[in-house]
């Protein structure tokens, strides 16, 4: 037994934290922030060369057939970087939607995504809330209604729509597609679209796919809580990095002992988070019966932590780090809407609840 | 990542099974005299067959077997499966074991090691002082040498268990010039040496709970010089090993307290409903569980650190300051889950678990202030997990 990250695993979390600091720095992702969308295909083609894109797709299909593990470090490493990239939704979810799914169509999608040719955006929010009357129907083969905050949409070239939780659609987004626009929301990283189907004729409808979705949702929120952590990582960095250089008084603030309980605790609180998320991210690939449970439970706890970190850390750097010359908010406002875009903490501790038994089953 | 048991795991859980369902463990084995003979008898047939003192070498009367993790999860299983204690859960085995393994002399280990995992021996801790709380290096208990003995004067605070224990491992002054961290040393003491004086500490757990303290108070106590583990006047350095000991035993059951607290707000009802078909309580109930999830995977990692002999870094730091405040917080759920009755004390006609979760609250926040304050503990995070400048020192009085 070992619990702990393997040399291949911090090697794929530190060669692409390298290639991001070089290569997208914050200053990179402050300019695409004027950009229509922030998911720049440049830099996601630059990913899929390193093989991010097809992390999950299995190696026959010009993917790495990595673990979930592997790719939960690299969207901690994205998390961290407060990188701009559709890899929650082309890189986790949709291949592993698919692959569960499987069929011809599903394996050529695969190839294409794998390969970084086929960005695929996932609408599947209004699975565990429904906002503004949002839902999507199936009538005579078309589809009718709209989906809130689709993510990684409006630069993708198939999107995956989620009907109900047995039943998932893909359609391909060009002129006949359905209409997405963009909704700027605090987080400039990240893309997150409305949808609306005014009788879109799908590639694929895949009923009785409650299974594959089940796991596209469990993938999708292990993925998401790691980029938390990454973002939460890199604040935490910032703040004691910032106390180690700035005085107050005569005195460097990290002597003083309020300022350092403040960085004590947002690590004390971070330490354990990455070892559930090590554990949950694992359990994906080799104790699947455990995942639905940990898959809550680890993004519920990391946005609670994250919302207190993401805040403290902050105020460790006193004004300025208010001001958006310092950046730091990029990370806050990543973390702020990761909070509810797989789920608010609310509703993931409620399924935690039912899976055990604990609240009626809905 | 690999938390996969192979087949040989199976054949060492089979016979852990086999041996629980063919030894009946004593009712009792806690550290009264009169639980010796059957304490001593339990933990010697515990070491016999490896399960307790695994790691211990054989001269000093362990089982002798290298550390493996597996066997200590599955040792830890199976004995939770059936109730029972893998040993015994004292200052003796977990903090003075470990620390003569590091400094003892080769006549010291041969001479406690083996009756303190036997249970012959029951010790008590003598570090804090009534002056001396946080800033422990402070401490004032004299020792001064005379002849082939040190005669030891002065005050301790805080020492569990002193009225059962035969020996106590103490810190005191043979150094009074030295600076604070220096002229400490630190001295095995027979509890039954003249001058001696135990009194009971009153605390706010009263007579529910089951951990007594004691205050211990020394007049011209002799001990042989020989009783000093290592070098006198390194008693600070010593006495640190043993508190990175006593840290890492704080790690508290969350997961089994937590299915305890399940447990209860299905039973317990408010107008007649469970209490676990409140939203509201249910979802502090989540809450808690993800956090006792968090702190038994990071106990799996640390344990992986320490048999690999490699640094847990600042991710060992911060074990004890979380376990203790989430034992308190899941022992307030517990409280508010009760509501009126979960004041009840002393035995009260409704009360539940015999004041379990009351005693639990009140102990775990002896927790938070015990072993080092939660604040020194972040002070400690800070300074050597994160590397934070030390706070300037105060000018001298």
């Amino acid at each position: 037994m070992d619990f702990g990250l393997s040399e291949e695993h911090l090697l794929i979390e530190q060669s692409l934290r390298g290639f991001l600091a070089e290569n997208v720095p914050i200053e990179r992702v402050r300019e695409l922030r004027e950009a229509d969308c922030p998911n720049d295909r440049s830099i996601w083609s630059a990913l899929a060369e390193l093989g991010f894109a097809g992390v999950l797709v299995p190696e026959g299909q010009s993917g790495s057939g990595l673990s979930l593990l592997d790719a939960a470090l690299a969207a901690q490493a994205l998390g961290h970087g407060a990188t701009p990239s559709p890899f929650l939704a082309s890189g986790i979810m949709a291949p592993t939607a698919l692959a569960a799914a499987g069929g011809s169509a599903a394996d050529a999608w695969l190839e294409g995504i794998g390969s970084g040719d086929l960005v695929m955006g996932v609408a599947v929010t209004e699975l565990f809330s429904v906002r503004e009357d949002a839902g999507v129907q199936q009538r005579d083969g078309a589809l009718h209604g709209s989906a809130m905050m689709a993510i990684d949409a409006c630069n993708a070239d198939l999107l995956l729509v989620a009907i109900d939780s047995e039943t998932f659609a893909v359609v391909k987004t060009d002129a006949a597609g359905p209409e997405i626009t963009r909704l700027a929301t605090v987080d400039a990283t990240r893309c997150t679209s409305e949808v609306v189907f005014g009788g879109v004729q799908p590639e694929a409808v895949f009923e009785d796919a409650g299974e594959a979705i089940r796991r596209m949702l469990e993938a999708g929120r292990i993925a998401l809580a790691a980029d938390v952590l990454g973002a939460c990582e890199a604040m935490i960095e910032q703040s004691v990095a910032y106390a180690k250089e700035r005085k107050q008084f005569g005195r460097l603030i990290g002597s003083f002992q309020a300022v350092k309980h403040m960085c004590s605790e947002m690590i004390a609180e971070l330490e354990p988070a990455r070892s559930l998320l090590w554990y949950s991210a694992h359990s994906f690939d080799a104790m699947p019966d455990e995942t639905p449970l940990l898959a809550c439970h680890v993004l519920a706890h990391l946005s609670e932590i994250g919302r207190e970190i993401a805040s403290v850390s902050t105020q460790v750097h006193g004004g300025i780090g208010w001001t958006d010359e310092q950046n730091l908010h990029f990370w806050f406002k990543r973390i702020a809407n990761a909070r509810h875009l797989l789920g608010g903490p609310e509703h993931l501790r409620d399924q935690a609840a039912k899976l055990q038994g604990f609240a009626p089953a809905a | 990542m690999d938390l996969e048991f192979d087949a040989s795991y199976d054949d060492f859980r089979s016979e852990v099974r086999e041996f629980l369902s063919k030894n009946k463990p004593p009712k009792t084995f806690g550290m009264s005299e009169e639980e010796k003979p059957s304490r001593v008898g339990w933990l010697s047939l515990l070491i016999e067959h490896g399960y307790w003192a695994r790691t211990v070498p054989k001269e000093y009367g362990g089982y002798g077997d290298s550390p493996d993790l597996l066997k200590t999860v599955i040792m830890d299983e199976e004995f939770n499966r059936v109730g029972v204690a893998r040993g015994l859960n004292a200052q003796g085995p977990s903090m003075l074991v470990p620390t003569l393994l590091t400094h003892g002399s080769e006549e010291q280990r041969k001479k406690w090691i083996g009756p303190t995992m036997r249970g012959e021996i029951i010790w008590c801790q003598g570090y804090s002082e009534p002056g001396s709380g946080s800033d422990l290096a402070s401490l004032q208990t004299s020792a001064v040498e005379d002849g082939d003995d040190f005669i030891l004067n002065g005050q301790k605070i805080w020492t569990s268990t002193a009225d059962m224990a035969q020996m106590c491992f103490i810190l005191v002054r043979t150094e009074p010039d030295a600076k604070k961290h220096a002229g400490i040393s630190y001295i095995l003491m027979p509890m039954d040496s003249p001058g001696i004086e135990i009194q009971r500490l009153e605390t706010m757990s009263g007579s529910i709970g089951e951990n007594s303290f004691n205050q211990v108070f020394l007049t011209d106590v002799r001990v042989p010089r020989a009783n000093v583990v290592g070098k006198r006047g390194e008693g600070w350095k010593i006495a640190n090993t043993t508190l990175k000991h006593e840290r890492s035993s704080l790690n508290s059951n969350a997961e089994g307290t937590l299915v305890r607290l399940a447990n209860l707000m299905q039973k317990e009802t408010i107008g007649g409903v469970p209490a676990m078909a409140s939203p509201l309580y249910r979802d502090r109930l989540m809450k808690l569980q993800a956090r006792a999830l968090t702190m038994k995977h990071h106990g799996m990692r640390m344990l992986t650190c320490s048999l690999k002999g490699e640094p847990a870094g600042v991710a060992g730091l911060i074990v004890k300051l979380q376990n203790c405040q989430l034992s308190f917080d899941m022992a307030a759920l517990a409280l508010d889950v009760m509501g009126e009755l979960g004041a009840l004390y002393d035995h009260s006609k409704y009360e539940r678990e015999r004041g379990y979760w009351q005693a639990l609250s009140m102990f775990s926040l002896g927790l938070i202030i015990g072993g080092g304050t939660a604040q020194i503990q972040k002070n400690i995070i800070a300074e050597h997990g994160l590397g934070l400048p030390r706070e300037p020192k105060p000018a001298k009085a």
